[in-house]
């Protein structure tokens, strides 16, 4: 079982807990193609999704999970930081746990906040992607993704491409894979690849050709022109012609190699159309498995509550 | 009104003195050093120091006072309290209120309320910039007429090369110590904590070295350049230690100083995203700190000031991020001092040294020593004292200190200013 | 101190099973619209024997589901000991089948109101009728077998113990 209140990344998860969670993600993606999709698990049961930053992909993922569960989801859209509104992160937190819910997932653009958040309150919080620094459920999917696809995750060669420095995604990838026994090259601009990764245990690799020659596993990852301050590269062309997948360079990786991208994709940036649509793109199951994981994460903590170990 | 104070061991490196003295304190003046046991004790008030340090008042010449403006943090009246506690006997603030003292009406209007309100000296730091915009100088001659020590931006870099040459070059006739806050703002922009693999697994954006050491080299040129005295603030990384190293080699008229949080904290201190251990420049790695004992024990570093920047729970208890730079200092300045004594890095005289000799040099105030006719601004430390840093027992108004909880050895009992004793550690008698 | 002592051996096990099979064709009058789901864990093999059996009697294959009561459970938040969650597996439709679902031992009736909620979940079947290999009484809900392998009177802190693989038998463990 689950000895935790939170789930603030997957830095400090086991491996055991990995599995726990795939396990129970594996078993609950059954719900989701039932005609009558929802059990009544945590019927009862209050989650708030406390956004401090869009992501409708992410809210709707959660939200999905928590109503086929029966849970009661409340959306807050908590559209500023809270210096602005002249009173602290701590009082928001405070506020919300007033009004007693069981779990409170939380996405905000400042690293460390469901952190902080999670220490001020009683609830469970879940970390819905902070800052630059995680974003577990998405490492989860992935995982779980991965492992359907080729049976086991150790030994597995991934090769995880874009802008490592500004990505969360990555982050939690590169904890989640290397605890399942991964193999992990991250490829990207030097402009992008931030200070001291390879203490992380991860190759680096400033092309893309080398990083997936040989890979079993391809993640592609998102340009965020919104999240970079200042351009670190010249055009999205010259960027694309760098570090674009197309269908010519996916002859360096093995013949049975998959693709898996966070998304939403900038299509014919980083990653050519025919790649996203091919056979190789996992791209879809990545969604369904979202769900799945949230899921799981909002039963192991919301429906078992600490007194049960 | 006389005081005498028996029998502590007295140190007073411009006297060459350490060993037992008698202090005789007389109309806030010293009036006379004696062998211990041979001052006169038909005096009214009789400290007995036996076992206690008596060194010349501790001059920090970097603090915020946060007055005018933004007395929710801080206050003269508290700041000089906080300063008090700690032996601290005059702190020089800088100039970043509301208004920004920029004119020798602010100037005046904090000495004005440090005379009616403050517990120990308090010598104001003129902004170099009107407003600290770095756009065009203050009035600095008129400042000076009004009681300013040295001018300085603090809290924002000069960004303008030429700027900071023509404040250099004005302040040089006046004998104005210009002291420099160097950041490079494009390199820092957006950076809440050292660059490396830490703030790459926080998912922080890292300040690297190199946005402090670009500023240090460009500011040692414009010293060497038009000769005016330059002090570097805060030095954080192991690179500035080399570059004040040469450029004192090379005979250019520049001095640095070091905060207690510097070479007593790594960036460890910000892991779980503590707030109250984000700082600019930010807290950096072991081998910075070593570099910075090092330049203390060397001579190149000359001074320890605290760079006291309290802020209230609405700046400190939100994102990382967002969370405004800065901890209190006044009341750990000490105790974390003295480990550097204890570990061996300053010897008690070194100690005096980089707290109140050359403080008080480099700021152009009366103070460093113990001399007859001297002011009688005193601290009466007790080394041995252990306590435990409590924030919610401090005198600041603010609690931003990454220290609290801390087992502290050595802690002032006695702050004398001026003759008057202005803080007396509870139950010293 | 606690006494065990055997209550149905393999063979004894395996009479229980063949009758238990007879009584479901006879109600059922053949094997039309029969499923049958078992309930995890215990259930599942006490649904395998039957399906074997049945198939020995009319040389059909009966469908065969699994169903896993975790998400339905009225004792989530208890503070007590779950097995890990497991899929239930129906891949036929429940829709006018008339379900048997088999469970190992019906005690309080709770596992059996979870997992009649579930099958409702996955649509409307005709009817549901109840299998057990192990009736030891004590039910806290209006739940009844409709076929029973063996009636056993036990005490609330007594255990039953089903093995069905390997070394098959049923005992009971008896705390004074």
């Amino acid at each position: 079982m689950l000895k935790r209140k939170d789930i603030l990344g997957l830095s400090d998860l086991k491996k055991e807990e990995l599995e726990l969670i795939l396990d129970t993600a594996e078993s609950l993606r059954e719900v989701s193609d039932r005609d009558i999709k929802k059990v009544p698990t945590l019927r009862g049961k209050t989650i708030i999704n406390l956004f401090f930053e869009a992501s409708t992909r992410t809210r709707t993922s959660f939200e999905i999970a928590g109503k086929r569960m029966s849970a009661d989801v409340i959306n807050i859209s908590a559209s500023s930081s809270s210096t602005v509104k002249g009173e602290t992160l701590i009082d928001t937190a405070r506020n919300l746990q007033a009004m007693s819910p069981d779990v409170v997932v939380v996405r905000h653009a400042s690293s460390g906040a469901p952190h902080m958040i999670a220490e001020a309150i009683d609830a469970s919080v879940i970390n819905a992607g902070d800052g630059c620094h995680e974003h577990p459920s998405q490492g989860l999917l992935d995982l779980l993704t991965i492992r359907q696809a080729k049976g086991s995750i150790e030994g597995c060669r991934v090769a995880i491409i874009g802008d490592i420095e500004h990505s969360r995604v990555v982050r939690s990838n590169i904890y989640g894979l290397k605890t399942m026994g991964a193999d992990l090259v991250v490829a990207g601009l030097p402009t992008m690849m931030p200070a001291g990764i390879e203490k992380m245990g991860v190759d680096v690799a400033y092309s893309i050709d080398a990083a997936i020659k040989g890979a079993d596993v391809i993640m592609m990852l998102r340009i965020q022109k919104e999240r970079l301050s200042n351009p670190l590269f010249p055009t999205e062309r010259e960027y694309s012609i760098a570090f674009g997948l197309n269908s010519k360079r996916l002859e360096l990786a093995k013949k049975d190699v998959v693709i898996m991208h966070p998304g939403p994709i900038n299509r014919g940036v980083e990653i050519a159309p025919e790649v996203a649509d091919g056979s190789h793109s996992l791209i879809l199951d990545q969604v369904k498995n979202g769900v799945a994981v949230r899921m799981a994460l909002l039963y192991l903590l919301a429906g078992l509550k600490q007194g049960d170990n | 009104m006389k005081v005498l104070i028996r029998g502590g061991r007295l140190i007073d490196p411009a006297q060459g003195l350490d060993g037992l003295y008698d202090l005789l304190l007389k109309d806030g003046k010293v009036a006379d050093v004696s062998p211990a046991g041979k001052g006169k004790s038909d005096v009214a008030t009789v400290i007995d120091a036996d076992g206690l340090l008596v060194i010349p008042g501790i001059i920090d010449i970097h603090t915020h006072l946060r007055d005018p403006g933004y007395e929710y943090k801080e206050d003269i009246e508290s700041g000089t309290l906080a300063a008090a506690a700690g032996g601290v006997t005059a702190v020089a603030c800088m100039a970043n209120t509301k208004p920004v003292n920029d004119n020798a009406a602010i100037t005046q209007d904090i000495l004005k309320k440090a005379g009616d309100t403050g517990h120990v000296r308090v010598y104001p730091i003129g902004a170099m910039t009107k407003g600290l915009a770095g756009k065009e100088l203050a009035e600095i001659a008129s400042m000076k007429s009004a009681g300013i020590v040295a001018v300085s931006d603090d809290g924002m870099p000069v960004v303008s090369s030429e700027m900071m040459r023509v404040g250099l070059e004005y302040c040089r006739p006046l004998d104005l110590t210009v002291i420099s806050h160097p950041e490079d703002l494009g390199l820092s922009a957006g950076g809440s904590m050292n660059e490396g693999y830490l703030s790459t697994i926080m998912g922080l954006k890292g300040i690297p070295r190199a946005a402090e050491d670009v500023m240090v080299m460009r500011d040692i040129a414009l010293a060497q350049l038009t000769g005016a005295k330059l002090h570097i603030a805060h030095i954080s990384t192991a690179g500035i230690v080399s570059l004040v190293r040469e450029a004192k080699r090379r005979g250019i008229r520049v001095t640095a100083e070091a905060a207690p949080h510097h070479f007593s904290l790594t960036e460890d201190a910000v892991k779980g995203y503590r707030t109250d251990a984000k700082m600019s420049p930010p807290l950096r790695e072991s081998s910075d700190i070593q570099a910075i004992k090092e330049g203390l024990k060397d001579g190149t570093i000359d001074l320890i000031a605290t760079d006291h920047a309290p802020h209230s729970t609405i700046e400190k208890d939100v994102e990382f991020d967002h969370a405004a730079n800065g901890i209190i200092g006044l009341e750990t300045l000490l105790p974390l001092t003295l480990r550097l004594v204890d570990e061996g890095v300053l010897s008690l005289t070194q100690m005096v040294e980089k707290l109140s000799v050359n403080p008080a040099a480099i700021i152009g105030v009366e103070g460093g020593s113990l001399k007859k006719g001297m002011p009688a601004d005193i601290t009466i430390i007790d080394p041995e004292m252990k306590f435990k840093v409590d924030r919610k027992k401090m005198k600041s108004k603010s609690k931003n200190t990454p220290f609290h909880g801390w087992e502290m050895k050595g802690k002032a009992v006695y702050t004398i200013v001026d003759g008057k004793v202005v803080y007396k550690e509870d139950n010293y008698d | 101190m606690a006494k065990q002592k055997q209550v149905l051996d393999a063979l004894g096990v395996q009479r229980a099973v063949t009758r238990v099979a007879h009584e479901i064709l006879e109600a059922n009058m053949g094997i039309g619209d029969l499923a049958l789901v078992g309930i995890r864990s215990g259930g599942v093999i006490v649904s395998q024997m039957l399906a074997r059996e049945i198939k020995k009697i009319e040389g059909l294959d009966v469908p065969l589901g699994i169903v896993d009561i975790t998400l339905y459970r009225d004792d989530l938040s208890a503070g007590t000991h779950h097995p890990a969650l497991r899929s239930t597996e129906i891949d036929f439709s429940v829709d006018d089948k008339k379900l048997v679902l088999v469970d190992d031992v019906l005690y309080t009736g709770r596992t059996v109101r979870a997992a009649m909620d579930s099958l409702i979940d996955f649509g409307r079947p005709k009817m549901i009728k109840l299998a057990v290999l192990i009736d030891r009484g004590h039910r806290e809900l209006p739940i009844r077998a409709d076929f029973v392998g063996k009636n056993i009177p036990t005490s609330p802190n007594d255990v039953i113990k089903a093995s069905l693989e390997g070394d098959i038998g049923v005992d009971i463990i008896i705390n004074d």
